[in-house]
């Protein structure tokens, strides 16, 4: 039972972090492929 | 403040490692930000005209010290100050580098908003390159004693981050600034303060965050090779001791030279492309190359970094090498055949060799002188860094410049240089050829090992 816990814990706190640095990378990541499709155009 | 203290973030039982690299991604997508910094050049040589540069604005050549100052002390604290990152943990460098990085920015405002270079100088020039230096170097041996079966993966996944940071950063201070500004005013300033709060927040969240593994943790499943690898080490060597050994300067040379041969293309892309495909490749279009080969810089460091885990430290740096070759070699060819793909294709690769070089040397530092000191060391190696970012452009720069003064059309005034960054990488290739085991002569002692770990 305390183990489902904590993995299940740990599964939320995975969650959060990597959606904190994520998220804001894949933003500045799809701006920049819209900037550099203009190479093909 | 025992908050910082090593002691204090030691991870209890159960605890997942793949909270590390987000941690490690907080403070280097921030740090990252330095790539972008001239998005603010311009605005800043109109911070009195407003429309146009007035009498008493800043000149481009007074803002480009900025960033030379920040990289300059990115190298020396990272260089001095690795020892100091190692004995103290992970938390209290992140918590330094953030507020060294968060508080340039603050200062640089005030020296914007009172208009005195100076004190922009020493906010983002030395107070924010110190931030910059302890935070690349922070969670490096953290993540390696984390990832004993996949450090080239994971040094990866964070210097990835610094190759990504100006992806984030230049919409973002475009944004800020476009907020601020008025008829009457540049949003500079208040674009600096902004960002310098949201970092400091966001640097603290990755110091909050990182642990350091129990002694004698290893990963579930994990069994350390019966057979060590030859040119992987289980023992240490002090970080002082490092630079006596060959192996160090071999590695240096390799990086030094690595970097040059890209450095100096990446600052020149948009510019080379243009020349040698003109009518071809617009300004427009030559943005959309830089961006495609920010890309792939930033996805060379996680590839190549983790593919090195499989094939070898030494045997990434011969691929980056052999193929970089073969690739500057076919740049003149591509333009004298008008080829724009076989041109785009060469850069992106090479490019992402670039980013490659710099995500892999941590885990070729660990594999030689062990996990112990591998930060401090690794510090000091970003001198080289420091040297490429002088040699690369001054290479590509006087030779193209000397080449159009000697009357060579500006198509081909490039193929010099590309000849003689591959010659570089000959050399780079010879360096890394000798690259030999570390004597054990360098490695500490069991008793000194202990205490080191205390």
């Amino acid at each position: 039972m305390q183990a489902s816990e904590s993995s299940a814990g740990n599964a939320v706190k995975l969650i959060l972090a990597w959606g904190f640095v994520g998220i804001p990378l894949a933003w500045g990541v799809i701006e920049t492929v819209i900037n550099s499709l203009k190479l093909f155009q | 403040m025992s908050f910082l203290s090593k002691e204090r973030i030691i991870a209890p039982p159960g605890y997942s490692r793949w909270l590390i690299p987000p941690a490690a991604l907080c403070v280097h997508l921030c740090i990252g930000q330095a790539y972008a910094f001239s998005v603010f050049n311009l605005p800043m040589t109109k911070l009195i005209g407003i429309t146009k540069s007035a009498p008493g604005d800043w000149a481009l050549t007074d803002l480009g010290w900025i960033f030379s100052l920040g990289i300059f002390f990115l190298g020396a604290s990272a260089a001095l100050l690795g020892r100091w990152v190692e004995d103290g943990g992970p938390r209290r460098a992140m918590f330094t580098a953030a507020l060294c990085f968060g508080g340039g920015f603050v200062i640089s405002a005030i020296g914007v908003y009172i208009h005195n270079i100076w004190v922009v100088y020493f906010g983002y020039g030395v107070v924010g390159g110190f931030g910059l230096g302890l935070g690349y170097i922070s969670p490096v041996s953290t993540l390696i004693k984390w990832f004993p079966d996949r450090p080239g993966m994971a040094t990866g996944m964070a210097i990835m981050g610094f190759g990504g940071g100006a992806f984030i950063a230049s919409p973002l201070s475009v944004w800020l600034m476009a907020k601020f500004t008025t008829p009457t005013h540049i949003g500079v300033p208040e674009a600096f303060l902004v960002l310098g709060v949201i970092y400091l927040c966001f640097m603290m969240v990755g110091a909050a965050i990182v642990r350091i593994p129990a002694p004698g943790w290893k990963p579930e499943g994990y069994v350390a090779p019966a057979q060590p690898k030859k040119l992987v080490t289980d023992k240490h060597v002090y970080v002082y001791d490092a630079l006596k050994t060959p192996q160090f300067w071999l590695i240096w040379w390799v990086l030094c030279l690595n970097v040059t041969a890209g450095i100096g293309v990446l600052g020149q892309a948009s510019a080379m492309s243009q020349e040698m495909f003109p009518g071809r490749i617009t300004a427009v279009a030559a943005a959309g190359f830089v961006g495609l080969m920010s890309l792939f810089n930033m996805g060379g460091r996680f590839f190549w970094a983790s593919i090195s885990d499989y094939i070898g430290r030494k045997n990434t740096y011969f691929v980056f090498f052999a193929l970089g070759i073969v690739l500057y070699a076919l740049v003149p060819t591509a333009g004298s055949l008008g080829s724009v793909e076989l041109f785009v294709m060469c850069f992106l690769v090479i490019i992402s060799m670039y980013g490659g070089g710099f995500a892999t040397v941590p885990a070729y530092l660990k594999d030689m002188f062990g996990t112990r000191y591998v930060g401090a060391i690794h510090g000091m190696l970003i001198t080289a860094w420091s040297m490429a970012g002088i040699f690369g452009p001054v290479l590509v720069n006087y030779i193209r410049a000397y080449n159009v003064a000697h009357g060579v059309a500006k198509a081909q005034a490039y193929n010099t240089t590309m000849y003689v960054m591959a010659v570089l990488l000959v050399i780079g290739f010879i360096c890394n050829y000798f690259i030999t085991a570390v004597h054990e002569r360098h490695h500490m002692k069991r008793g000194e090992e202990a205490e080191a770990m205390t």
